[in-house]
């Protein structure tokens, strides 16, 4: 279709090159002599672990950043991409994972945003939104035009992402990890338009670190890991496995073996709980759940929708304005944390960075955030014995096989699975009794998350109770022996996690029945 | 740190030269006051003295996460209990006709009115850290605030009932009596040459009081559980409240101790030196402005009350040899607080600078990563702790 036009009245780009691309940052190459292409009427997958390069990578198209070797052909020729500008001008846009809208603005006032008007310096938000409603007729991609981002679920404002793209004359769409922040239906969706987007003449890259979604998507999988180019094959040749394989540099467990649950005794109990959220409406409404030892109870949901005040209220971080937590048989309802550490629950927070370590402290502090008064770390419970700490750490980073250079190192020199470790191996070296778990592989590799889900397993079977918070369903479902589902503050369902029906887990989490 | 002292220098002598100073003429002469001979140098260290213990304090504070600002409040609540309990003791434990016996100490009535003004002035910073902790009410203001309260109370103290009976009706200078011989702390001189080294100037025992204080701090703020508290709370309020630390209780006990200090500052200026309380009214009439430098001591000590020995010693020979600098070439006063200003600005922003490049380096490196897995090699970036070791 070399002559033809994209149905938005652009030229499509029949062939991107990019040969040799190498990046440098301080100490760490990001990218060593890649090779990648993409076609009109192709979805390219680029999938890796984090910090395989594959954002350096699309980045350097985008124009933000720039190789410091290799060239990129477009159609042939070759092409310099100094800015985002310049890549916009030669039909290059880029879905960014988190959004790039202004909420309070409307969805005209937002893809106008930058662009010249065509009444100079009168508004002309009347073009645009007929522009507007002409491009998300052809690609069916309803949105109103008149209505303030705010307003909008995550799925449109994706949609309103892609729309700015296309208005802007893209033929390559870039999707940074589009899939991340979307429900199960809306992933459907996004899919749909992805495909029309593909047989319609449009180059499209989808950045992403899950495998399923690359296979079911993609025409091609180039692999990338530690700034090298692994290998690019077709999916209809790629198997998760294999792919898995080729991002861990090792094979990967992705189903686990899970022995049949022995669960027994209630160890939490809440019965009637609500909570506000940090904006003063409802977080938590009227929730009650019984978790018992030796099982792991999944409660799955999209973001915001009370998750963190369940987590919170659980371990005295929230003050419960009605209702009643147990664990083990006492009534701890806004007990201070202190109490429920003691009495053995463990918490491995949804913001690891903010409420799960202190960055500026060493590791070893770090290990000791909860007992560092404890006795066995302490004289008198005055001075700390910094010996035994450091011993007990390093058998910790040994057990866990955390990566740092020393049991000294500050935290925040750590990367994200290794700080994730961290928690892990303090929370469940204080043998809990009960564990939250909120988000524990959010942001972490796969070898890491391969790891952490090993342990949570090992930690059920030793009999502690496991709540379970996630957003991730895959992970929701690999792990749990029940799963509930939460929506705006209410448990909205709850199933045995046997042959359940992921759409009917979808449409609980978006409100539906 | 050694440029941005040049730069200040350089930036300082443009003003001399406007005022037809010889810069390199007064720059000698300041360090002829500061450190030229036996007593410039004795001088230096009485001034860093309290600078010193204030600057302990704040460095409490700080590293608790709380600004205070409230140092000459501080002061001055800790020098008037100190002056209270030494004056009734005296009375009580020393005859009249002994009063002035030459060497006289007494154990009991120093550790009283030391600790009635550690207390003192614990208690005037804690309530800064109780509104803080319960009220939500800024700190800085409120420190800023119980400054000003401080500084009536003891105008109208020292024109009151701690006014000097023998000054009643004659001078009316407020000021309170003198102290008996047996409260005050001892003059310091080292065995070195004869007559000692320091022994005919001012030099008294409170130096040493605060560098053993520095040192035990330090401990407390990194060998002990109460200190890592502190230290927690300091950097990271969630995750401290999450770690089950009582976040108010340390945001309290951090800004207590950083009032005790400044209170130790203020009584041991009496007992040391002044051997009575006096001001002339002024807002730093008595303090000198020690409950400010303390503050910049604390900073360019970089937080660690160990640092703050030699910061505080490099303040104070800046006072004093400004002093001298002013004599020697008749230079208007506020051009020498016009110099400590620029040495100040110079020096902390250059601290900045560094802090802000680094952090800039760090962010660089983490740009590779879309989510939070810092870069390749860890190692490369973990930077020395100050002070954990």
């Amino acid at each position: 279709m070399t002559d033809n036009l994209l149905p938005t009245g652009h030229r499509p780009i029949d062939k991107l090159d990019m040969i040799g691309i190498v990046k440098r940052f301080p100490g760490v190459l990001a990218a060593d002599k890649i090779d990648f292409d993409v076609k009109s009427g192709e979805i390219h997958a680029l999938l890796g672990e984090n910090g395989a390069g594959k954002s350096t990578l699309m980045k350097m198209l985008y124009g933000l950043y720039h190789p410091d070797e290799g060239e990129i052909l477009i159609n042939g020729s070759q092409t310099a991409i100094s800015n985002p500008q310049d890549a916009i001008g030669h039909g290059i846009g880029m879905i960014h994972q988190h959004f790039m809208l202004v909420p309070s603005l409307t969805v005209a006032e937002n893809i106008a945003l930058g662009m010249k008007s065509s009444r100079g310096p009168r508004l002309d938000l009347d073009v645009v939104s007929r522009r507007v409603i002409e491009l998300s007729e052809i690609y069916n991609l309803k949105v109103n035009p008149d209505l303030p981002i705010w307003q909008l679920a995550v799925g449109e404002q994706q949609r309103v992402e892609i729309l700015r793209a296309l208005y802007k004359g893209a033929a390559l769409l870039i999707l940074d990890e589009p899939t991340a922040v979307l429900t199960p239906q809306e992933v459907d969706g996004l899919f749909r338009i992805l495909n029309q987007l593909a047989d319609d003449g449009h180059a499209l890259v989808f950045i992403s670190h899950k495998l399923h979604e690359v296979l079911e998507i993609s025409h091609r999988v180039t692999v990338l890991r530690d700034g090298r180019r692994v290998n690019s094959i077709p999916t209809s040749a790629a198997t998760r496995p294999k792919l898995a394989e080729m991002m861990v540099g090792r094979p990967v467990l992705l189903e686990y073996e899970k022995n049949a649950a022995d669960a027994q005794g209630d160890r939490l109990v809440l019965d009637g709980v609500s909570a506000l959220s940090n904006r003063g409406t409802v977080g938590l409404d009227n929730v009650s759940l019984r978790l018992r030892g030796g099982e792991i109870v999944g409660v799955a949901g999209v973001s915001g929708n009370g998750q963190q005040e369940l987590a919170q209220c659980i371990t005295g971080l929230r003050e419960a304005t009605d209702g009643k937590v147990v664990v083990d048989g006492i009534d701890v309802t806004n007990a201070p944390p202190s109490r429920l550490n003691a009495m053995g629950l463990s918490y491995i927070p949804e913001e690891r960075m903010i409420d799960g370590v202190i960055k500026e402290f060493s590791v070893a502090e770090n290990y000791v955030l909860q007992d560092h008064g404890h006795p066995k770390f302490t004289t008198a419970r005055i001075f700390m014995l910094f010996r035994k700490i450091r011993e007990a750490c390093r058998q910790a980073i040994k057990i866990y096989e955390i990566k740092t250079p020393g049991t000294e190192t500050l935290v925040k020199s750590l990367s994200g699975g290794n700080i994730q470790k961290l928690v892990l191996a303090r929370e469940l070296s204080r043998a809990p009794g009960v564990l939250i778990a909120a988000q524990p592989t959010r942001g972490v590799d796969i070898g890491a998350t391969e790891y952490i889900h090993q342990r949570l397993l090992d930690e059920r079977d030793n009999g502690t109770a496991i709540l379970l918070i996630s957003e991730d369903l895959d992970e929701i479902r690999a792990l749990s022996d029940r799963i509930m589902v939460m929506y705006e503050g209410q448990i909205v369902g709850e199933v045995e996690n046997v042959d359940v029906d992921i759409e009917h887990l979808g449409l609980l989490m978006t409100g539906g029945s | 740190m050694i440029v941005a002292l040049v730069l200040a220098l350089l930036v300082a002598s443009v003003l001399l030269l406007a005022l037809n100073a010889n810069p390199l003429e007064a720059y000698a002469a300041m360090w002829e006051g500061a450190a030229g001979k036996e007593n410039a140098t004795a001088e230096t260290l009485v001034k860093a003295t309290p600078i010193l213990f204030v600057g302990i304090g704040i460095t409490i504070a700080f590293r608790g996460g709380m600004i205070n600002i409230g140092g000459e409040g501080q002061m001055i609540a800790g020098a008037l209990a100190g002056v209270t309990i030494a004056l009734i003791l005296g009375e009580m434990r020393v005859p009249p006709e002994l009063a002035k016996e030459k060497g006289a100490f007494d154990l009991i009535i120093v550790t009283c009115s030391l600790i009635g003004g550690f207390l003192a002035g614990a208690l005037y910073g804690g309530l800064a850290g109780f509104l803080k902790a319960y009220f939500d009410v800024n700190e800085i203001l409120s420190t800023i605030m119980l400054n000003q309260i401080a500084v009536q109370m003891m105008n109208f103290l020292l024109n009151g009932i701690l006014l000097d009976p023998a000054e009643a009706g004659v001078n009316n200078i407020p000021k309170t009596a003198r102290l008996v011989t047996a409260a005050q702390l001892p003059r310091l001189s080292l065995p070195i040459g004869d007559p000692h080294l320091f022994a005919r100037t001012r030099l008294h025992w409170g130096l040493i009081i605060a560098i053993v204080l520095a040192v035990i701090i330090y401990i407390f703020l990194w060998r002990t559980s109460l200190g890592y508290r502190i230290r927690a709370v300091g950097e990271n309020q969630r995750a401290s409240s999450y770690a089950g630390i009582n976040v108010k209780r340390q945001m309290m006990f951090s800004m207590f101790l950083a009032g005790g200090f400044a209170g130790l500052a203020g009584v041991v200026q009496v007992l040391g030196l002044q051997y009575r309380l006096q001001t002339d009214g002024s807002p730093a009439g008595f303090t000198g402005a020690a409950g400010f430098n303390g503050i910049v001591a604390a900073l360019f000590g970089g937080l660690n009350p160990i640092g703050a020995i030699p910061a505080a010693a490099f303040f104070g020979g800046l006072l004093v040899g400004a002093q001298k600098m002013q004599r020697e070439l008749g230079v208007p006063a506020s051009l020498i607080t016009a110099v400590n200003g620029l040495i100040v600005v110079f020096v902390v922003s250059s601290e900045i600078f560094i802090l802000q490049r680094s952090k800039r380096r760090v962010s660089l490196q983490e740009t590779p990563d879309n989510l939070g897995s810092g870069g390749g090699k860890p190692a490369d970036r973990a930077s020395p702790d100050e002070g954990s070791g």
